[in-house]
């Protein structure tokens, strides 16, 4: 799935110098994109964002930290104050009527003319598209729907459906020509575990035709499983880029000691040289780096520490995320 | 769909802008205008007010068969009274009629409804980002978009001359016809005439069109935009009928609706039909430009 292309991690700085890449192989590329909306707010901030080709790219931050935005301004819907970007190395927005064809999308859920049916509503709108072929226009719409599973309700009019029903319907729209990209804006928004789960096991099964996806969410867990890469967004910038395992070896392992002597216990670890010590009542932890922490625990009770516990967590997915985050994520949705 | 064959593309070009390339512009704004038209004329309030549009004459035909005497002398006041005078003797000036007295309030108010709604409603529906990822392209949407409200126009235009004609012919004499100017022309141009008529009525609504293209494109809410085009427009033909200003009266959008009256003269006199034709397209070019201005560079964030 992945191409092999190496995506920088970028700090929380945004010392984002991604090496130069070959355009060929990027979905997506921006450069200093930045929004800055009439009234001085500023959405997104000098982003530079890189989606290899064939990714399934986690597009995640708590609401309001500027995803849409940027999705907004990738799909030329929002023009930018600063930056340019590329969609699949056509430049935007002056490329859109060549690239968007081959760029599949849902931006912020799902609209549609609610006295349509679904399947006047597909064809509404491939009758917009240019490079649609009319001739195969009906066949290309019953194909979408039933790719979602919406065949049986394609005569029923779009105000008469679930939520869920109307998530995978802005699905089928993107997927009415083959697509090269599919940027799916929160694609979960609002449904159920069920609905979730289906939407998710047809994102992962477009992406395994080697589709580039981008799919924002503010929940990781929703996209966790089906991601390559992610990207942290965090009051307008990217905190964070890369694989998912580049995002995992991010958290630093920590070691954990429960004692009756933290003092004693802070002062063993420091001469071990381990990073971050932090005591408090009863325990003391650092960052363990490359040392053993078999070879920690003997040092300590040498060093007559009274080990009462000792473990060697992991932080999860989950707590790297909130870290980067920071306060004010919506945990719950 | 399109005819027009592209000479072959130099290599490394996509497939989808090939596609485009072979399909041609023509074949699929076409394609998409009719899209727009069946969207237009599928919605039940669009058809209730094609409805009106039709009803009124039907009434207008019946009130008149009922209370005017036969045979009246024809020496009213304004156009309107004219015409009056001139269904009882030829059911023909019933569809003259009705368009002077339809283009007052009912006629903007349907024009308005569908002008006001072309991009806001689309904007507050959440369809309009929809339409430009597409890619719809801002310029082919809103190309497409007012050449709608143009055949809605024309449409809403026929459907009261016709309605309208076959009333006066169900319940009036129909003959050659004898024009405001006292002259008798045969039936078949006195028609012609009518449809001279309904076509300048036209492009007056398209004029309104135009107006309600930009307010449209300047909110996210339909209803804000149809009132402000039945806003302006009543407020023109307010400020058309006060004395004082005389001055700024040749400048108002509805000034000219009604020159069309020279059309039911003979000779026919250009020089009034030429000012409101000026007036029309000056009209529909500027606001046409303020559409464009605004929708090309604005921020689709609905």
């Amino acid at each position: 799935m992945s191409t092999g292309l190496e995506v920088t991690a970028t700090g929380p700085a945004g010392d984002t110098t991604a090496p130069p890449v070959a355009t060929a192989g990027v979905a997506v590329a921006t450069h200093g994109l930045t929004k800055r909306f009439r009234g001085g707010q500023l959405a997104v901030n000098e982003l530079d964002m890189v989606v290899p080709r064939g990714a399934v790219y986690g597009f995640l931050g708590p609401n309001g930290s500027g995803k849409t935005t940027t999705i907004r301004m990738l799909l030329g819907l929002v023009y930018p104050t600063s930056g340019r970007h590329e969609l699949l190395a056509t430049a935007m927005p002056s490329g859109a009527a060549r690239v968007l064809p081959r760029v599949g999308s849902l931006v912020e859920g799902p609209a549609f003319y609610p006295q349509l049916s679904g399947r006047a509503n597909l064809a509404r709108i491939d009758a917009v598209d240019a490079t649609a072929d009319p001739g195969t226009s009906a066949a290309r719409v019953s194909a979408a729907l039933e790719r979602v599973g919406l065949l049986a309700a394609a005569k029923k009019r779009y105000r008469a459906y679930s939520l869920g029903m109307k998530q995978r319907l802005a699905i089928a729209a993107s997927l009415l020509q083959p697509r090269e990209l599919i940027i799916l804006d929160e694609p979960t928004n609002g449904l159920d575990p069920q609905g979730t789960r289906e939407v998710r096991a047809l994102i992962r099964e477009i992406a395994t035709g080697g589709v580039t996806v981008l799919v924002s969410s503010h929940l990781l867990a929703e996209v966790e499983q089906i991601c390559s890469h992610v990207g942290v967004m965090r009051t307008g910038r990217l905190v964070f880029q890369g694989t998912l395992e580049q995002m995992r070896a991010r958290g630093a392992a920590r070691v954990q000691v429960r004692t009756t002597d933290p003092e004693r216990a802070s002062s063993v670890l420091e001469s071990l040289g381990l990073a971050e010590i932090r005591a408090s009542d009863g325990e003391v932890s650092a960052q363990i780096g490359e040392h053993a922490p078999e070879a920690v625990n003997r040092a300590l009770v040498l060093a007559d520490v009274p080990v009462a516990g000792f473990d060697t967590p992991r932080p999860s997915l989950e707590d790297l995320f909130v870290e980067l985050t920071g306060e004010g994520f919506d945990v719950d949705g | 769909m399109s005819t027009v064959e592209a000479p072959p593309l130099p290599g490394g070009v996509a497939p989808a802008a090939g596609a485009t390339a072979r399909r041609g512009v023509v074949g699929p704004w076409l394609r998409m205008l009719r899209s727009e038209l069946v969207l237009i004329f599928r919605r039940w309030r669009n058809l209730l007010l094609l409805a009106v549009l039709v009803g009124i004459p039907v009434l207008l035909g019946i009130a008149l068969r009922v209370s005017v005497p036969r045979g009246g002398d024809g020496n009213g006041g304004g156009l309107g009274s004219a015409f009056l005078f001139q269904v009882a003797g030829n059911g023909v000036f019933l569809a003259f009629l009705a368009l002077t007295i339809m283009l007052t309030l009912v006629l903007p108010l349907v024009v308005a409804v569908v002008a006001g709604d072309s991009l806001a409603g689309e904007a507050s529906a959440g369809t309009l980002r929809y339409l430009l990822v597409v890619p719809a392209g801002r310029a082919r949407l809103l190309s497409v978009k007012y050449a709608a409200i143009v055949v809605f126009s024309l449409i809403s235009c026929l459907l009261v001359a016709a309605s309208a004609l076959i009333m006066g012919v169900a319940l009036f004499p129909v003959g050659p016809v004898t024009l405001l100017s006292g002259t008798t022309v045969p039936l078949s141009g006195g028609l012609l005439r009518l449809l001279f008529v309904v076509l300048y009525v036209s492009a007056a609504m398209a004029m309104l069109g135009a107006i309600g293209l930009a307010l449209s494109s300047l909110t996210e809410h339909p209803i804000a935009a149809i009132a402000a085009i039945m806003i302006i427009a009543v407020a023109s033909e307010v400020t058309d009928n006060v004395p004082q200003f005389a001055v700024v009266q040749p400048y108002l959008p509805t000034h000219w609706w009604l020159a069309f009256d020279s059309l039911l003269r003979a000779p026919i006199d250009t020089t009034e039909l030429t000012h409101g034709l000026l007036s029309i397209g000056v009209y529909i070019v500027i606001f046409c430009s303020i559409a464009w201005a605004k929708f090309s560079n604005a921020d689709i964030t609905s």
